[in-house]
């Protein structure tokens, strides 16, 4: 196993993740000891976590309320609007939802928030995959943050939708994310 | 008939004008949005429609009136937006900044209704564009629907004028825009679809933007009211698409697609609710939009993204994407 704060994507690394998808490669039972205690706790009291971030829009904030994430134990962190809020801090696995921004820009497609939520290593390394939305009127930018963020951490890109999403679409979050956080814990305790 | 797109009450113009400041925002959506609509400016005569003159001859003429009915239906609508319903919006701003996001969405739409022109005029003979023209004054589905949407322009209510905005931008195009997707699937006119393309992305934007300001007014009124805007928003989309249904028939029933278009136009009803942050109206099952469609419009949005499915029996690992903030470098 290796470090949860080095999410070092080697290609070792990959492929043992592309044999089985759902075994994260890091555990909250391996985490250094200054960390051991809250991220243990923590792991016990939530089946899983999501993370998201929404803009004034409401959207992806609507989409992670018609998830009644609640009810399955799965605990919700929403990344901070402004700059000079206190920044979001994250020691569980957990599954960030994030919407495309840029109107059509690649580059410019993770929001500014989310970019600086990832780049504290203490957040990236509890990451365990992402979910986008977007608009597919953007064309090949549609959901590009996803794409972004799987690639950048080396986690799957576990599901798309638009918008505020359909009721399908929150079924689906819904009902995936409750198995994909049950195989991670299996994968855990073994 | 009297041609359509002349309001027949004039609009009115704002009480009271200060210098705008942009440094000062109070809705910082405002400079977001003007960002992105001035980053996406694009002119038709960019993209060069000459390249699908082949495929135009390759055509019947069957094709042909079609693409020209539903291209001068789309004109008319960015006409309407362009002229009538963008500028409308402007009295109703909640801010400066906001105002001046509606004088860019109201060029843009006259950029995509002069970019129908661009095309037929590469295309099409004076004597086609003369008989599509004369069948849009005629085609009584096209004109109800522009009398539904102009009737709310010069209403006195801003909210339900955003609502119809809204409509609009997020669903009432998009009865025509099924046309070029569907052809640039099956290789034809890929030229002429590049540059629906560009309509389309900048309709996505516009529709997000009034849908957003339509939520920013609602926290205004009260509960009762808001009850209101929801049912009659329901109401309205409910109107437009039975008219829709009807004006799909008008055009497609000939070649064959109307039940593929109607799906397209529920997917997109659907889009446009969200907009203005109401719920989903028609269920998955009657959604499913033809995949060769949907992917015409985003090479993206496959079933590869759908891990919870269990379509995708690994992890999709993302490509490598291009950023361009530096502190994104981990």
């Amino acid at each position: 196993m290796s470090d949860p704060t080095i999410q070092s994507g080697t290609s070792t690394i990959l492929a043992e993740r592309e044999q089985s998808p759902a075994v994260p490669a890091t555990s909250p039972a391996v985490v250094t000891v200054g960390h051991a205690a809250t991220a243990t706790a923590t792991a016990e009291r939530h089946a899983g976590a999501i993370v998201y971030f929404s803009s004034a829009s409401e959207n992806t904030a609507r989409f992670v309320a018609n998830c009644r994430l609640d009810e399955l134990g799965i605990a919700s962190y929403r990344i901070p609007l402004r700059p000079g809020d206190e920044p979001l801090a994250v020691r569980e696995p957990y599954v960030l939802i994030v919407p495309t921004y840029g109107g059509g820009v690649v580059s410019k497609a993770v929001p500014p928030q989310v970019k600086r939520f990832l780049n504290d290593p203490d957040n990236r390394a509890w990451i365990r995959g992402v979910i986008a939305s977007g608009n597919t009127n953007f064309g090949e930018a549609y959901a590009a943050a996803g794409r972004i963020v799987s690639a950048k951490c080396k986690v799957p890109l576990l599901f798309t939708f638009e918008l505020m999403g359909t009721p399908g679409d929150v079924r689906k979050t819904r009902d995936g994310l409750a198995r994909f956080f049950a195989d991670n814990r299996q994968a855990d305790d073994r | 008939m009297a041609p359509i797109s002349i309001p027949r009450k004039p609009l009115k113009l704002i009480d009271r004008v200060s210098a705008i400041n942009w440094n000062k925002l109070e809705d910082d959506k405002d400079l977001e949005v003007w960002d992105r609509l001035t980053g996406n400016f694009w002119l038709p005569e960019k993209v060069p429609v000459s390249n699908d003159i082949p495929s135009w001859q390759a055509m019947s003429e069957e094709e042909h009136t079609l693409t020209m009915r539903v291209f001068t239906g789309l004109t008319l609508l960015d006409t309407i937006q362009g002229t009538v319903g963008a500028v409308s919006l402007i009295p109703d701003a909640l801010t400066p900044h906001e105002e001046a996001v509606y004088t860019n969405i109201a060029f843009m739409e006259s950029v995509h209704a002069k970019s129908y022109s661009s095309i037929f005029s590469t295309l099409c003979s004076s004597e086609q564009i003369d008989a599509a023209f004369a069948w849009s004054e005629e085609n009584e589905y096209l004109q109800k629907k522009a009398q539904i949407v102009l009737d709310y322009y010069e209403g006195d209510s801003p909210l339900k004028r955003k609502v119809a905005s809204t409509l609009l931008e997020s669903f009432l195009f998009y009865s025509g825009f099924y046309l070029p997707m569907y052809f640039s699937s099956h290789a034809k006119l890929t030229n002429t679809a590049d540059v629906i393309r560009l309509i389309i992305r900048d309709e996505a934007v516009h529709g997000y933007y009034i849908g957003y300001k339509y939520q920013k007014g609602l926290e205004l009124v009260g509960g009762e009211k808001r009850e209101e805007l929801r049912e009659y928003t329901y109401d309205l989309l409910n109107e437009l698409y039975d008219n829709e249904v009807e004006y799909t028939e008008s055009l497609y029933d000939g070649v064959g697609l109307t039940e593929d278009v109607e799906k397209f136009l529920r997917y997109n009803g659907n889009k446009a609710l969200m907009n203005l942050g109401y719920p989903a109206l028609f269920p998955a099952e009657i959604c499913d939009v033809n995949p060769a469609i949907i992917a015409s419009l985003s090479p993206n949005a496959d079933e590869n993204h759908d891990f919870f499915s269990g379509s995708g029996s690994s992890y999709v690992m993302g490509k490598a994407e291009e950023t361009d903030d530096e502190d994104w470098d981990f």
